[in-house]
């Protein structure tokens, strides 16, 4: 198959009008998963084949296009996500988040503050946030149209009531517009914070579960706790070992044989430039 | 008095079958009413009715609200009748997995209708938990650990404890000791009795097992095919039952 067999970005228009109307769906009501029919992609589930359609169905020819894997551009998966819509739709693609005006991403947030030119297109696995204790799923659509949402609590409660803490640190519920409770996908909870209020549009797709929702620009967005248990946007406590950054979400990886370790930016691109930009961690070379 | 539950002419069908016909009686607060009748003479199917767990065919289902008064729950919207389910109603199942969660630690079980009116505060929660566990008799040092790992007595009166910490006024229970060892049943008897009595709670209770009703009971309702045959107060129903069903069950029971 040639590229010109392909349709702009690899969707046929009729698909991606009803994806695009599931997003817009979505952006009217922050937080709440809209259903749509999720289409075979020439990639398996587990590869973010659900915010892949939405990337195809938001991408234009002027777009410039970022793919981040647990913060990293250059991940097998994030590399074969980039290059899929660089034939099938012929974009620019950058590994610069401010460059780009599109980022789909796995399990991060950018460090760098998003623009109200950019979207920001997050792969979900698990969309439903009430799964864990209630596998029945008309009984959780119902308990989303009926706000009752105790059983996100008993889930942190359990948490503490075994670790003593709240211990999830990814995919920390939140509530939105003090309405829906959603999953945020697997970020780490460090990034919740930057989930509220964001000048970019925050779409989210998950692909086998047939979801798609939405964050409008300057969303209100509250990760849950208890008042004796407030919720902490915790990371590592150390600076980045290559760039010295205090504030970003750390990766601690292994350096040699011998077993020695160093904690660095998770956020590739953002580690990159503060080390263009001459910032020096301990552990740069 | 106003009653707190005034049944109307409920009737349930399943296709032609009848589930249901025609019940109607008033509940005082204070008051636990038995149930009891044959297998398949509509107990449950009346208890699921009032619960709002079934919609009636006919008929009204009307609860003394705090709020608003008298409203007929099988009319009013699901939203607000769920939201009695989890405040001012309890419902006691027969099988302790049907009424509890069993992934979750018996404190969360006791948290969650807590949680689910919107108490924030963890330590408050946990001490209200273990509270109640203490108060069915469960060792408060098993707050965090499973369902699974209790006994079936223990899953009841766990079961129990999940519904009674909002402090409900109105409690169904459909065969609470239905299933239990005789010694288990005695003893969840005496403490259903004394919680009865303790929290003034008005209840519904089904069951098969006269004993309980002796035992419970204020007033005693008996069922055949679907309609009420004989309601009165307990010890009159048992001790002097009118109905010629009434009779041949007090009978069978007491040949048991
Ligand atoms: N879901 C259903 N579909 C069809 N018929 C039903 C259904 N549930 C109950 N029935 C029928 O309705 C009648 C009343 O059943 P119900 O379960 O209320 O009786 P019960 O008195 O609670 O019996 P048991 O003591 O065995 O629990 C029975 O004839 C039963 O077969
Ligand atoms: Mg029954
Ligand atoms: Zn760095």
């Amino acid at each position: 198959m040639t590229d010109q067999d392909y349709n702009f970005a690899y969707l046929d228009e009729q698909t991606k009008r009803m994806i695009r109307r599931a997003i817009l769906k979505g952006l009217a009501i922050p937080g709440y998963q809209v259903p749509f029919a999720s289409r075979e992609m020439p990639m398996p589930y587990g590869w973010g084949t659900g915010g892949v359609q939405v990337s195809a169905a938001v991408l234009t020819p002027e777009d410039t296009f970022k793919v981040i894997d647990q913060g990293a551009d250059d991940t097998t998966n994030a590399v074969s996500i980039r290059s899929f819509f660089q034939r099938t739709a012929g974009v620019t693609t950058t590994t610069k988040t401010s460059d780009a005006s599109v980022i789909q991403t796995r399990h991060r947030i950018p460090e760098e503050a998003l623009t109200e030119d950019q979207i920001l297109v997050y792969q979900v696995p698990i969309p439903e946030p009430l799964r864990f204790l209630e596998p029945r799923e008309s009984e959780t659509r119902k308990m989303h149209s009926l706000e009752e949402y105790g059983l996100m609590h008993v889930k942190l409660y359990e948490d503490i009531s075994r670790h003593g803490h709240i211990a999830t640190s990814y995919a920390y519920p939140v509530k939105v517009e003090g309405r829906y409770v959603m999953d945020p996908s697997p970020i780490p909870k460090f990034d919740n914070p930057k989930l509220g209020d964001m000048a970019a549009i925050q779409l989210f797709g998950a692909g086998r579960e047939q979801r798609i929702y939405a964050l409008p620009p300057y969303t209100q967005v509250v990760s849950l706790d208890f008042e004796d248990h407030p919720f902490e946007a915790s990371k590592a406590d150390h600076p980045c070992g290559l760039c010295g950054a205090e504030e970003s979400y750390l990766d601690e990886v292994i350096v040699d044989d011998a077993g020695g370790r160093m904690f660095v930016c998770s956020d590739t691109d953002y580690c990159d430039a503060r080390q263009a930009a001459g910032y020096k961690g301990k552990d740069a070379a | 008095m106003t009653p707190l539950l005034s049944v109307q002419g409920v009737t349930k069908r399943y296709g032609a079958h009848i589930g249901c016909a025609d019940v109607s009686f008033e509940l005082y607060p204070g008051e636990v009413m038995g149930i009891v009748g044959e297998s398949g003479s509509g107990k449950s199917t009346l208890l699921n009715c009032m619960a709002g767990h079934l919609t009636p065919d006919a008929g009204q289902v009307v609860f003394d609200t705090r709020a608003d008064g008298p409203r007929d729950t099988v009319t009013m919207s699901e939203p607000e009748r769920r939201m009695l389910s989890r405040t001012d109603w309890a419902f006691v199942h027969q099988h302790a997995r049907d009424g509890l969660r069993m992934g979750v630690s018996a404190g969360g079980n006791v948290g969650e209708r807590l949680m689910a009116v919107g108490e924030r505060h963890y330590g408050d929660i946990r001490s209200k938990a273990t509270d109640w566990l203490e108060r069915v008799e469960i060792d408060a040092g098993r707050v965090d650990d499973r369902p699974t790992t209790f006994s079936g007595g223990m899953q009841q009166r766990l079961q129990i404890a999940r519904n009674l910490v909002t402090g409900p006024r109105l409690v169904f229970m459909d065969e609470p000791t239905g299933g239990l060892d005789v010694s288990v049943q005695a003893r969840l008897l005496d403490l259903l009795r004394g919680l009865v009595r303790d929290m003034g709670l008005s209840a519904i209770i089904v069951t098969h097992d006269l004993a309980v009703v002796r035992l419970l009971a204020d007033r005693l309702m008996v069922m055949k095919s679907g309609r009420v045959v004989e309601a009165g107060l307990t010890d009159q129903v048992l001790d002097d039952p009118q109905h010629a069903y009434s009779q041949l069950l007090v009978s069978s029971v007491l040949q048991v």
